[in-house]
């Protein structure tokens, strides 16, 4: 039995704790973790008014024994609980976010602005609250205009720059408004949530088998982290015991996404800096990976390979190709690391641009890649390692620089890793069944899941009702801690340089707009 | 005279047609550079074709200058185009304008260009706008500086007196063209936005100079900036030719060298195309506050062409 302060942690799963301190304790809570060098990793609301309670406020700490997921109860009536983004500054915007979608207010938070409301429904709906019908149609007429307040920059000289929703590139939509002086950034403020899609509610009701595909699609690029992630939160609820070989596939399709990734974002900053020649080099790289993934488990971003129970295609005969493309990869990712080591003017553009300091990170609790790049060395796969992780010995990769270069340079250590991995994980492979059914379930489960997708740690808490349906599930992407890092790490660039700094952290809109 | 002013006619006609053939000969060595497969040689002409079979979009507060402004800027560019000796070094419009006005024409429509960016008032328009200044007053003096290089030595800044001088009279090597040469490729990369000043090819809106300033242009007004563009690059390309390497123009009165001067420029543009394509490979973009120190360089390296001038070659 572990403990935080005086509170004492419940085992659930491995390296998952549970505690339900009073609403009015969770800053307290909060503090212990936050001095005992802990971060807040997500925050969200439940509306559990149909199991008998009010609402509860849920936050999940990343601590020295693992993950700890602390559940309030909330008060139907006047459903709040303290602000916490004075501890944890990366809880402001999951705190509005919770707001908008459930009504539990944050009391006493410095930003009360709304952060996932786009008009899409009015300030006193509630679409999460199990009373909203988010089919029927709308009785009453949505304001026109966001009338999103930005803060506002004055002086001489100084002028605004808004930018997108809509860019010309083919990415995701997000504005970002950009205060200036000539090409000096003052200030970037973000608006999100454009793609804000439901998901949550969609998962209301749903079986927890087809939730997977769901789970999968939170963030396209993250297929394999959130599925995973999902099911693990699934099987823990249910208690069932998946498959070895399962568990060594999911970590094979894990590291087959990261190194897609970093190959694609490599590929990315090269061209951010007009090297068009390293863009089509790790580009035909990751194509061949893509068509590699295609041939041997039939979706080349290996989608709904992750299943509820196991996993849903096996590996056949030809492992000997993925290892032989893993050692191939090896060497031309090596040749590509040269170039840009030596390649004067990409050095220049990535050394010194977009610096967080490793200080201001953990302040704000960067995570993930980007955090590792400032000296954030948090790695769940090291650290707390689910299995098979325990028996593969993970190196993490760490950079103190904090700017783009140490960004791509977790980044080309990371591919390395994750080639090396998986090469480890074909020759150790146990042979065995790869998917189990779930047992029924008859009464009310929670489970929470936890993996460290290329991006950062990827969260999912499930819980499953009594029907054996899903009641309210949770996904959580680390954009949520990182995008805010983005608006820091601008300041004192230049404007010409940001696609290249937002391009270094490559952060997801669709996993955090939900 | 008159086969002066039809070479002229010739001359400037060949310039405008060939402009979007070099811009496509440069894209297809990029692409062959870059590991791609590259468009096809002709796309700039579909490109040209394609948008002016296409409506125009006018932003609301469009003045009349936004409208003008691409038939003027094309219009310098022919100009200028006709300026430059290319085939042939016998041409009436030449004693018009020398290098200095050649400066000042591009001068001109780069101004123009600025100013229309800025008319619409939108946020990219301006930003680009002022980057092109930044840029453009850098580049402008080292321009000017390789010039005076090439003027020392022909003792007059009119081109076809420069090409007599290096073409068509008793071959001498000039240490301080050297300088110059690569003060001009320097100063050409900023002018007619490549890179590593920047990038032609680029979607990000904040990283561009001159595209943010077209970006609310469309149809036939973006068309003829793509073909000023196009022709701009032709026409600094002629420059290059002939100030450093103008061996094969024909001389004034000789239209027996002509079917040999043709050959020869298609064979220097297909050289210089190429070589500018794998200059732009293997460069990246560099920071945007770097470009003054580019170009400060272009304008030392002119200036020791010119020492090198007197230090040599008096």
């Amino acid at each position: 039995m572990s403990k935080i302060g005086d509170w004492d942690l419940e085992p659930q799963g491995s390296h998952v704790w549970r505690v339900g301190p009073e609403v009015g304790q969770l800053p307290a809570l909060a503090r212990e973790v936050k001095e005992a060098g802990g971060q807040l990793v997500a925050l969200w609301g439940s509306d559990d008014r149909h199991l008998d309670a009010g609402y509860a406020i849920h936050a999940a700490f990343m601590t020295a024994v693992g993950l700890v997921w602390a559940t309030c109860a909330v008060s139907a009536e006047t459903p709040a609980y303290p602000d916490l983004a004075v501890i944890f500054p990366q809880a402001d915007r999951m705190q509005r976010a919770t707001f908008d979608l459930l009504g539990i207010k944050a009391e006493g938070a410095a930003d009360q602005r709304k952060w996932l409301r786009h008009n899409a429904w009015n300030a006193d709906e509630f679409p999460l609250r199990k009373d909203y019908n988010a089919v029927a149609p709308r009785a009453s007429a949505l304001a026109a205009v966001d009338g999103y307040p930005f803060i506002r920059v004055d002086g001489d000289g100084v002028h605004e720059i808004p930018v997108g929703p809509v860019h010309a590139g083919t990415i995701e939509p997000g504005h970002f408004r950009f205060s200036i002086i000539g090409d000096r950034v003052l200030k970037l403020e973000q608006r999100l949530g454009y793609t804000h899609k439901g998901t949550e509610k969609r998962f209301e009701g749903m079986d927890p088998d087809v939730g997977a595909k769901l789970a999968g699609r939170v963030s396209g690029d993250s297929h394999s982290a959130f599925a995973w992630a999902y099911c693990m939160a699934v099987e823990a609820a249910a208690g069932a015991q998946v498959p070895e070989r399962a568990l060594w596939l999911r970590a094979l399709f894990l590291e087959m996404e990261r190194v897609a990734n970093h190959l694609g974002d490599l590929g990315y900053m090269g061209n951010d800096v007009a090297l068009a020649f390293a863009l089509n080099q790790f580009w035909k790289l990751k194509e061949e990976w893509l068509r590699l993934s295609a041939k041997m488990f039939g979706h080349r971003y290996l989608f709904d390979c992750i299943a509820p129970g196991g996993v849903a295609v096996d590996l056949g005969d030809d492992g000997y190709d993925l290892n032989r493309m893993a050692h191939r990869l090896d060497d031309e990712v090596a040749g590509l690391k040269h170039v840009y080591d030596e390649h004067a003017t990409l050095q220049d553009r990535f050394s010194n641009t977009g610096i967080c300091k490793p200080s201001l990170a953990a302040k704000l609790g960067l995570t993930g890649l980007a955090g590792r790049a400032s000296a954030q060395a948090w790695d769940a796969r090291v650290q707390f390692p689910q299995a098979p992780y325990d028996r593969l010995d993970v190196n993490m990769a760490t950079q103190r620089r904090g700017d783009c270069l140490a960004r791509a340079e977790v980044r080309f250590a990371e591919l390395h890793e994750s080639l090396r991995l998986i090469r480890d994980i074909l020759k150790r492979m146990p042979a065995g069944p790869i998917r189990v059914a779930l047992p029924a379930i008859t009464e009310v489960r929670e489970g929470l899941g936890w993996v460290e997708g290329w991006r950062g740690e990827v969260v999912v808490a499930v819980r499953i009702g009594a029907d054996g349906k899903l009641d309210r599930v949770h996904p959580h992407d680390p954009s949520w801690q990182n995008w805010p890092l983005l608006e820091v790490g601008i300041l004192g660039n230049i404007v010409p340089d940001f696609p290249l700094i937002n391009k270094s952290f490559n952060l997801s809109y669709s996993g955090q707009d939900l | 005279m008159t086969t002066g002013i039809l070479l002229q006619i010739l001359q400037t006609l060949l310039a405008i047609l060939l402009a979007p053939l070099l811009m496509g000969w440069v894209n297809q060595c990029r692409a062959w550079l870059q590991g791609r497969s590259a468009p096809p040689i002709g796309q700039p002409y579909r490109t040209i074709k394609k948008l002016f079979h296409k409506d125009a979009v006018l932003a609301h507060d469009a003045s009349q200058l936004f409208r003008f402004a691409p038939y003027l800027i094309f219009a310098c560019m022919v100009l200028a185009a006709g300026i430059v000796p290319t085939i042939a070094n016998d041409l009436p419009f030449s004693p018009a304008a020398d290098v200095i006005a050649l400066v000042g024409i591009f001068a001109l429509a780069r101004v123009f260009q600025a100013l229309a960016a800025m008319d619409i008032g939108t946020s990219f328009g301006t930003l680009g706008a002022r980057r092109e200044m930044l840029v453009s007053f850098l580049a402008e003096p080292a321009l000017l500086m390789v010039f005076f290089t090439a003027s020392l030595i022909s003792h007059s800044t009119e081109l076809p007196v420069i090409v007599q001088t290096l073409a068509h009279k008793q071959f001498v090597i000039y240490p301080s063209l050297a300088f110059a040469a690569v003060a001009f490729w320097m100063v050409s990369t900023a002018e007619n936005a490549r890179i590593p000043i920047d990038n032609p090819t680029t979607h990000l809106e904040l990283t561009m100079i001159h595209e943010a300033m077209i970006l609310e242009y469309s149809a036939r007004h973006l068309a003829l900036i793509e073909w000023a563009v196009a022709l701009k690059l032709f026409t600094y390309s002629a420059l290059g030719i002939a100030l450093f390497v103008p061996w094969g123009i024909a001389p004034a009165g000789d239209l027996s060298a002509l079917p040999l001067a043709v050959l020869a420029l298609l064979v220097k543009m297909m050289l210089g195309g190429a070589g500018l394509s794998l200059l732009e490979a293997i460069s990246a973009k560099l920071r945007l506050f770097r470009a003054p120190e580019f170009l400060g360089t272009a304008f030392l390296l002119a200036v020791l062409g010119m020492l090198t001038h007197f230090l040599l070659e008096i």
